[in-house]
């Protein structure tokens, strides 16, 4: 037997058994393998939306750098002030889970608490306006980079799920299906050989048997000759030289009964 | 696979030049924690390799942050280290700066997507 086979005792109750963890693995792996298809083909359509989302971004960006140029240009710096003012973030994420095929996977959804009060010193009394413009461009910027963080999260997560799909199809494929199939045929010649054996014992008892009969027949025919002889001695000289003509003496004729004495 | 929820993670750290941390700041992710640990770090001429090395690595092990914002640029320097990062969380994110338009073909996570469908 080539390759590998589980060591199980050639039996057809084993037979059966093993068939049908043939018939499992089979169904297994077909499962398995629409389960990466379809992961896979969702994966797509989350890089496509990647991609798209991170030209955007791109842009968006570029606006909100703009508004922020002017902001600059109309108030002064404000990068100070509002760096020392940053105390606790109004801007959170939330986490849910999606389902997505089989596979959980985290979005995130901005979750601002519109308290306001953080900057409200700033720029107080010049540019305030476009301070408050700046600050709503850059709040739907980061939206959009949320969203895109979840993209990318599932895009992640989905890469490892889909790798590690594909390796147990793989296993199941080229490991366990071999080794079910090896052992299947092992048990089947094992099971053959024992059959033939079986036979062969048969067909030789059967010969034996067919031989013993064959000689206790001719036994019977010489003994049945040979018994009126003994009786009748001298008359059926034919007889007796027919029945006896091989060359063993016929120890019927010849001796006379001795008693047995010992 | 972990499954377990992140409803701790609610922060949006960020590392970048001065303009964009303001720019962010400005929608309102900046947080200052009880330890005195922002979740931002303003990159300008003076920083080294090595600090923003070291704010990623520690964003990146705070339970409480959930993306990172960095900008492209900065990502350049540190793309050792982001090239090695393959967590789920917290989420990289680059981003461009105004001097730098963002490119696609630096991006570690797109990086990751050429290797699976560039065959």
């Amino acid at each position: 037997m080539s390759g590998a086979r589980d060591n199980v005792f050639p039996t057809r109750m084993n037979l059966t058994v093993t068939k049908t963890r043939l018939k499992g693995a089979q169904t297994g792996h077909s499962l398995l393998k629409r389960k990466s298809e379809a992961l896979t083909t969702r994966f797509r359509v989350i890089v496509r939306k990647i991609e798209d989302a991170k030209l955007k971004m791109g842009k968006v960006m570029q606006n909100a750098s703009f508004s922020l140029a002017e902001v600059a240009y109309i108030t002064g710096d404000i990068s100070y002030q509002v760096r020392e003012s940053a105390k606790s973030a109004t801007f959170k994420v939330g986490a849910k889970q999606e389902n997505v095929s089989g596979v959980m996977l985290p979005a995130f959804e901005s979750q601002v608490q519109a308290s306001g009060s953080q900057f409200e010193l700033t720029g107080l009394g010049r540019g305030g306006q476009q301070i408050q413009k700046t600050r709503a461009v850059y709040i739907k910027a980061v939206e959009m980079l949320v969203e895109l963080a979840s993209l990318q999260t599932a895009f992640v997560i989905l890469d490892e799920v889909i790798k590690l799909t594909n390796r147990r199809v793989n296993a199941i494929e080229y490991v366990i299906i071999p080794r079910i199939e090896n052992t299947i045929s092992y048990i089947n010649s094992e099971l053959d050989e024992l059959d033939r054996e079986e036979f062969y014992r048969l067909k030789k008892i059967q010969g034996k048997k067919k031989e013993r009969a064959a000689n206790a027949q001719r036994e019977l025919e010489r003994k049945a000759a040979e018994m009126p002889v003994v009786a009748d001695d001298n008359d059926n000289d034919d007889e007796h030289g027919a029945a006896g003509s091989s060359d063993t003496p016929n120890i019927l004729s010849e001796q006379n009964d001795s008693d047995i004495i010992f | 696979m972990s499954q377990v929820t992140h409803k701790s993670r609610t922060l949006i750290a960020a590392i970048g030049d001065e303009d964009t941390i303001t720019g962010l700041l400005l929608a309102g992710i900046g947080d200052v924690d009880a330890h005195q640990r922002a979740n931002f770090l303003v990159v300008d001429s003076k920083t080294t390799q090595e600090q923003i090395e070291e704010a990623f690595t520690s964003f990146s092990k705070r339970k409480d942050i959930a993306i990172i914002l960095i900008n492209q640029h900065i990502a350049e320097d540190i793309r050792g280290v982001l090239d090695e990062y393959k967590a789920a969380f917290p989420t990289v994110l680059e981003i461009p700066s105004k001097d730098h338009p963002y490119d696609p073909l630096k991006d570690s996570v797109l990086k990751r997507v050429q290797l699976l469908f560039g065959e």
